[in-house]
């Protein structure tokens, strides 16, 4: 068990891989046990991330060199610079992994029964598994370049999934421009990470740490924007948002809750190297700022888009937009505040913050899959997304109907769900920077309920429709993958306290504190 | 289908391309090479075939099952050499100092000695199978297109 | 051998860079903008591997290199990577843009605009 837990990081990685060029030998012998490979390999990988964030939470950071005489050994005998591929995982890294697995395994749950119709099953299985092992590789990495191919490997994997219902044209259209999005994301990342080599002759990211706060030139800024741009364009900030609704409308809804985690994983990339990376420089309060007007921006133009649409996956995806926009303000300010110690330690509001900004990272991750898949079932037996179209489903599709008011209730921050608990925290702490962060928030909450509640009232309510008379409640593993993500959501509701003490604070911290992440793989305090 | 000059002098370069491409995988960890080139190599073979026959004689003899199974098996080969090191370290050169592929090279310009290098080389070869394999896949569904057909399930 | 100034390469790498952005910004069939990403990538690559340049450097080929210097292989391994990566993306651009051409007859960005608002 315990070599388990210490090869555990590349098992992460790894088994998925393998799993995902198993399938097309196996799916040509059978389909069910295709289906049975996807859903156990991806339960190991839940149980193997959960045993891995247990003991990064007790034991500190866990350092993985692949190839060395021993997988602690990040600098070999008589060296000074790290020389190989160094996985590090801390506990930004854990926490962002457990909200992957989780809903990866209710992706593939969803996908059993949602895709059964479609041809060519056995590559949606494998591009599902090739984009879980491209998620995993960008948050245990260690290095730059690494974080490059493994954001291409998720993009390109994502990318032919979205235009996988190859029989309808807007499918190909939303995956092209997805795909050209990320194309150049992944050429800026390697254009500053060539900047940066060039630079320091090196690609770890501790050891680019401790070079760039001794020595700091204008290239390294440049670096950063770079970095910076490229991370955020893919997580669909405003103004270079206009591709997002059009890729997670058109992309069957398994994938589009996948996505979803996807633009979180980017995220996490973009505070790795705003925090960690760049911790050191002297200019950390304009970086927070940046980052707390596309935090407004975002959320403000995202629910005001929303509230038109009609079509049921594009106006959940503008709502996704917008929540993103409160993960920016909240770390914005605490990385605005971060060179003052008083604030962000143990007490303050700096780090309170950070933490408000991260835990709505998972409550969003729980209920935004979850609307999603709601969006698909009301999609699966009635071939139409639009919203005008639709009415009186609830007399049918019962237990569709209570996950989408859960849901609901939980984007829109209503007491007691997850979605108060986090948004209570951000605004608590970003009403003492600038009150008029909180206010923003606070009016974006009740555009959020006020669409959310029309979208029900038009697809649910009212009397039974001629047309739809044959629907009926959706397939049982479809059920059982919004279950999953529902009983998270009231995990999380129950016992909020304990998330945040033993998952969210630990993270807040080891983004804060960018002097263990260093030490964990130069040996020696700088 | 072009005129019969061209298809047999296609038949007749096939296999000089094809021994090509497998030295130059064989050798990727001597000279310049390696895994991705020497099946990129191949690949353009496959490509002078299309262009001088009709493409459903190449999809008769390169049928898609076929390159499933080379291109999984390929990479199951990658992944499994590196799992075989998991005992110290995942990616462990665990060949290092056995009789295949283990020696040591010697240092200073020298011309090169095949039996060095470790898991590498038989690395090389599992990446230049699959390389093989998928890009062919990828040409011959790019040529189908044009005539209007598409790969079946 | 006349006399090219040290950051010629850079150049070279900024102007490809230049162009493709013009290109994807500016032009509406399709082909072009897969022509313009390709480009661009084209542009990094460049900038990889003219940064490992060392002067007076042979090739870094372990056992057949006689001068005293190497220029930098790690670079030159980035943009094999780059380049394999960078094939995948193009594959699947030209296999969307076939879908598209097969569905709205054609390549024209503006005529495909399905989805809106």
């Amino acid at each position: 068990m315990a070599a388990l837990i210490t090869h555990s990081p590349i098992l992460i990685i790894a088994i998925p891989l393998a799993a995902a060029f198993l399938t097309p030998l196996i799916g040509m012998a059978s389909k069910k046990a295709r289906n049975a490979l996807v859903v156990v390999s991806l339960t190991f990988v839940v149980f193997l991330v959960f045993a891995l964030a247990r003991d990064v939470v007790i034991n500190g950071i866990h350092v993985y060199t692949l190839g060395a005489a021993s997988p602690d050994l990040s600098i070999p005998t008589g060296f000074m610079v790290p020389v190989r591929i160094i996985l590090e995982v801390d506990g930004m890294s854990a926490f962002f992994g457990i909200i992957w697995a989780i809903v990866s395994l209710a992706a593939a749950i969803y996908s059993l029964s949602h895709i059964a119709s479609e041809t060519g099953q056995t590559r949606f299985y494998t591009l599902l598994l090739l984009m879980v092992t491209g998620g995993f590789g960008m948050m245990f990495t260690g290095d730059l370049f690494n974080l490059f191919v493994f954001l291409e490997i998720a993009s390109i994997s994502g990318g032919a999934l979205i235009a996988f219902r190859t029989k309808f044209a807007d499918t190909q259209e939303g995956g092209f421009k997805y795909i050209v999005v990320s194309a150049i994301a992944g050429l800026m990342v390697l254009f500053a990470t060539g900047i940066l080599y060039a630079q320091y002759n090196s690609l770890n990211i501790a050891f680019l740490a401790q070079a760039i706060q001794d020595n700091y030139t204008a290239l390294d800024t440049i670096a950063l924007a770079l970095l910076l741009i490229a991370f955020a364009m893919k997580t669909g900030m405003v103004p270079l948002h206009l591709w997002f609704p059009d890729a997670y409308s058109v992309a069957p809804a398994s994938i589009t809750g996948m996505l979803v985690i996807t633009s979180h994983a980017c995220m996490y990339a973009a505070f790795r190297v705003c925090f960690t990376l760049y911790g050191g420089m002297p200019d950390a309060p304009v970086v927070g700022w940046i980052l707390i007007v596309i935090g407004l921006l975002t959320m403000f133009v995202g629910v005001t888009m929303a509230v038109f649409q009609k079509d049921v996956m594009r106006f959940m995806s503008y709502h996704a937009i917008s929540q993103l926009g409160y993960m920016w303000l909240g770390v914005g300010v605490g990385l605005a505040v971060l060179g003052n110690p008083a604030l962000v330690n143990p007490g303050g509001w700096g780090r309170e913050a950070v933490s408000g900004g991260i835990f709505h990272i998972l409550n969003h991750a729980m209920y935004k899959p979850l609307l999603f898949f709601t969006g698909g079932a009301l999609f699966h037996y009635t071939g139409t997304r639009d919203l005008t179209k639709m009415g009186g489903l609830a007399h049918k599709m019962k237990w569709t109907t209570i996950l989408y008011i859960i849901g609901t209730l939980s984007i829109s921050g209503i007491p007691p769900l997850n979605g108060f608990s986090s948004k209570i925290l951000i605004y608590e702490s970003v009403y003492q920077f600038h009150p008029i962060l909180t206010i923003t928030g606070i009016v974006v909450s009740i555009l959020t309920l006020a669409s959310f509640t029309k979208a029900f009232h038009s697809a649910f309510m009212g009397a039974e429709l001629p047309e739809y008379k044959g629907v009926k409640e959706v397939p049982r593993s479809m059920l059982i993958a919004m279950g999953i993500l529902a009983a998270g959501i009231v995990f999380i509701t129950l016992f909020p306290s304990l998330i945040v003490d033993s998952t969210i604070h630990p993270a807040a911290d080891a983004l804060i504190h960018q002097e263990t992440y260093i030490t964990a793989v130069m040996g020696v305090a700088p | 289908m072009l005129s019969k000059i061209v298809r047999t002098v296609t038949n007749e370069f096939m296999p000089v391309i094809i021994v090509f491409g497998l030295y130059i995988i064989a050798h990727g960890h001597l000279t310049p090479g390696g895994g991705f080139q020497g099946g990129a190599v191949i690949v353009s073979g496959v490509v002078m075939l299309l262009v001088a026959f009709n493409h459903q004689e190449v999809k008769k003899v390169l049928r898609e099952r076929l390159l499933s199974i080379m291109e999984s098996t390929g990479a199951l080969i990658f992944i499994g050499l590196a799992f075989a090191g998991i005992g110290t370290a995942f990616f462990h050169n665990l060949l290092v100092g056995s009789p295949i592929f283990g020696r040591i090279p010697a240092t200073g310009p020298n011309p090169g000695d095949i039996w060095t290098g470790g898991v590498i080389p038989l690395m090389n070869f599992a990446v230049g199978l699959k390389v093989a394999a998928g890009l062919t896949a990828v040409v011959l569904a790019l040529a189908l297109f044009s005539s209007g057909e598409e790969i079946e399930e | 051998m006349a006399h090219i100034p040290l950051n010629f390469p850079f150049l070279a790498a900024a102007l490809l860079v230049g162009v493709s952005l013009y290109i994807i910004i500016f032009k509406k069939n399709l082909i072009k903008l897969i022509m313009g990403i390709t480009m661009m990538a084209s542009g990094v690559n460049l900038f990889l591997v003219a940064l490992g340049y060392r002067a007076g450097g042979g090739a870094p080929i372990y056992t057949g290199t006689p001068e005293e210097t190497m220029v930098l292989p790690v670079p030159q391994a980035l943009t094999l990577t780059s380049i394999v990566i960078n094939v995948a993306v193009l594959a699947l651009m030209l296999t969307m843009a076939i879908h598209i051409y097969r569905h709205t007859g054609s390549l024209d960005s503006k005529k495909s605009r399905k989805l809106k608002g």
